[in-house]
């Protein structure tokens, strides 16, 4: 696997076993079924259980909620290994650890963390993050979810949210909701919504050309009752969120690397097979300047999230240096996707090979966790001071 | 069930191999290492055995430099219980040195059952296996795919061109393991991190006399390239004619 900078002879040994041990699992059980899947639109949920058993969910959270206790250096190269396979299969991992787990570690009661975490880094409990509604997608302050507390101290839960990733499949949503009729965004709370609650609903969103195995849904909350502790009694404004979202982009920022991986071995394997005017077409300089462009971005995102994940473990990160690292990184694997595509000629098209579908899936990421033009506003406003969001 | 499992650092299969400058050994350069496949498989068959009788240990044992401490600890991380590396400089061709020093470690073991691969991918020797049984004395069975342990008392399945059988042994004894046994298991990233606590011993290996050594290594002569006749049914005639006179395959 590319590694042009020997950047292994910087991880840890610990490292370098975790990040084997995904890709094994990546090589022998996502990528023979990934691309059927893809095309049945269907997340293989059949992968659940080894990836539980694996311990990839909530990986660098303690041990004594049944997580691996991983470093965060670590946790990025899981996140790689498993966008390698597919972007739908790390955004299950990253929404579940991430987005799910990761608020109710931060927020929750011990009575929470002690009830859902072990079952969920094991994959008996599916988790799905709720923030973004129809109309409030880059806004998120804007949200109109609305929960409100009786007298007896529970909760009743009135609104929708949308391009919810898990959402079918969770057995628990964690929902951001504003509270008792305050419409600014510090009244933003978590809530854990079960599956099955009465006025709960999820719905698969169809017609999806890009991260086809995966699920995408779009969840109503209608005079749901929820009960006192449903809610995460840590959280509070809309910083809560925003802090598994700068979970979930650090994630991100390293899986974007694996499909630009697994798009430049492609491609680098097809050019030194394919013969096109009776030599392979590596020997065309027209595809070395494709390859070579490519392992230049490859090993700059390579080594710019090796330190972006060694400042997180120092505990000096900064959101928008994640901010940079997401928008670099994705932005880089789209490209990349693309060229490898149209290395590989008609044959790029086909779900036989990776490279069309990690292109339309880039474009979900290119998209989701922050657009790529959100990204660049917060780094506009990081060096100039000025805020350009309104 | 006191199992020992010998395994050997080999590096992977599909890469692309060079010659050192001293013209007898592989250059390592930028090469990846790991447990061999068929040690691999033996790793998994001693944890399926413990797991099964609910009790026991797994001990793992490599010869070698510091460097084969990483597949030891691997080892681990699927689940052995400890490790122990026999030091060595190099690991040497001669297998017999190698089950000389393997078989003094493992004498006082008590072990009632020691595992390796049936063969490593590097050298295809597939001798130290069978010499640890000899100068320990134990019964042998070579490159079994399936094996199950009861009432002291060993049965494996072996496969043969066209047919297959099953052997049965006492215990204590040596099995040499075949791919076929369960698919090693995926360390787990928390056995990852357990794996750092458990014990990896070092202690010298008592290699004794080395008598087989590598000459000259060389790669195979490079396949000429291949050539098109012609297409479909009417090139079937100049095929046969070249499969006879040229190939003479025919």
């Amino acid at each position: 696997m590319l590694d042009f900078y020997n950047i292994d002879s910087v991880l840890s040994e610990e490292e370098r076993a975790v990040r084997d041990s995904v890709r094994s699992f990546v090589d022998g059980s996502v990528l023979p079924v990934i691309g059927e899947a893809y095309v049945q639109g269907r997340f293989p949920r059949e992968l659940i259980p080894e990836m539980g058993e694996l311990g990839v969910f909530g990986a660098n959270l303690p041990e004594e909620y049944g997580c691996a206790g991983l470093n965060n250096v670590a946790y990025g190269l899981i996140m790689q290994e498993l966008e390698r396979g597919d972007s739908g299969v790390r955004s299950f991992a990253s929404v579940q650890g991430a987005l799910a787990m990761y608020p109710i570690y931060a927020f929750g009661s011990e009575e929470q963390k002690q009830k859902y975490l072990p079952k969920m880094a094991k994959g008996e409990i599916i988790g799905c993050f709720g923030l973004t509604e129809p109309d409030y997608g880059s806004n998120p302050s804007g949200m109109i979810t609305m929960a409100r507390e009786q007298g007896d101290g529970t909760w009743i839960l009135n609104g929708a949210k949308m391009w919810i990733t898990n959402g079918s499949t969770a057995d628990i949503a964690v929902v951001w909701a504003k509270t008792n009729g305050d419409t600014s965004d510090k009244s933003i709370r978590g809530f854990i919504v079960p599956k099955g609650t009465k006025g709960f609903t999820s719905k698969d969103q169809k017609g999806k050309l890009s991260l086809r195995a995966s699920d995408t849904s779009e969840l109503v909350f209608q005079d749901v009752h929820l009960p006192k502790d449903a809610m995460l009694p840590k959280s509070g404004g809309l910083k809560s969120p925003l802090m598994c979202l700068t979970q979930a982009r650090y994630g991100i920022s390293w899986g974007a690397i694996g499909a630009a991986m697994a798009c430049f071995e492609e491609a680098l394997d097809y050019a030194q097979h394919r013969v096109m005017f009776d030599k392979v077409i590596a020997g065309f300089q027209i595809q070395q300047v494709r390859l070579a462009d490519m392992l230049s971005e490859i090993v700059k995102a390579q080594l710019l999230s090796l330190q972006l994940g060694r400042l997180k473990d120092a505990g000096t990160m900064t959101p928008q240096q994640v901010s940079l690292a997401k928008r670099n990184n994705v932005n880089m694997a789209t490209d990349i996707a693309r060229e490898a595509r149209r290395l590989l000629g008609a044959n790029g098209i086909l779900a036989e090979y990776s490279a069309m579908r990690h292109m339309a899936n880039l474009e979900s990421v290119y998209t989701y966790e922050g657009t790529h033009d959100v990204h660049s506003l917060i780094l506009g406003q990081a060096v100039t001071g000025m805020n350009a969001f309104k | 069930m006191k199992i020992a499992v010998c395994i050997k650092r080999t590096p992977d299969s599909e890469s692309r191999f060079r010659i050192a400058a001293s013209g007898a050994a592989i250059d390592e350069t930028g090469l990846k290492f790991d447990i061999d496949d068929f040690a691999g498989y033996a790793v998994e068959a001693a944890l399926q055995i413990n797991e099964k009788s609910g009790g026991g240990e797994t001990v793992v044992y490599a010869l070698g430099p510091d460097n084969v401490q990483e597949p030891l600890r691997k080892a681990m991380s699927m689940g052995a219980d400890r490790a122990v590396q026999l030091k060595a400089d190099t690991v040497p061709v001669d297998g017999i040195a190698v089950a000389r020093a393997l078989a003094a470690e493992l004498k006082t073991g008590g072990y009632d059952l020691i595992l390796f691969g049936k063969h490593a991918f590097d050298t295809s020797a597939g001798v130290v296996g069978t010499a640890v049984a000899e100068l320990l004395g134990l019964p042998c069975v070579t490159a079994a795919s399936q094996l199950d342990v009861a009432n002291g008392k060993g049965t494996a399945r072996r496969e043969l061109e066209g047919a297959a059988e099953l052997v049965e042994f006492p215990l204590p004894a040596v099995v040499t393991i075949d791919e076929g046994v369960a698919r090693p298991r995926y360390p787990s990233l928390k056995g990852i991190m357990a794996a750092k606590k458990k014990p990896l011993e070092s202690k010298p290996a008592q290699l004794g006399p080395v008598r087989v050594t590598v000459a000259k290594a060389e790669l195979p002569p490079e396949r000429p390239a291949g050539r098109i006749i012609g297409e479909g049914v009417t090139a079937v005639p100049e095929l046969v004619r070249l499969l006879q006179t040229e190939a003479k395959v025919l």
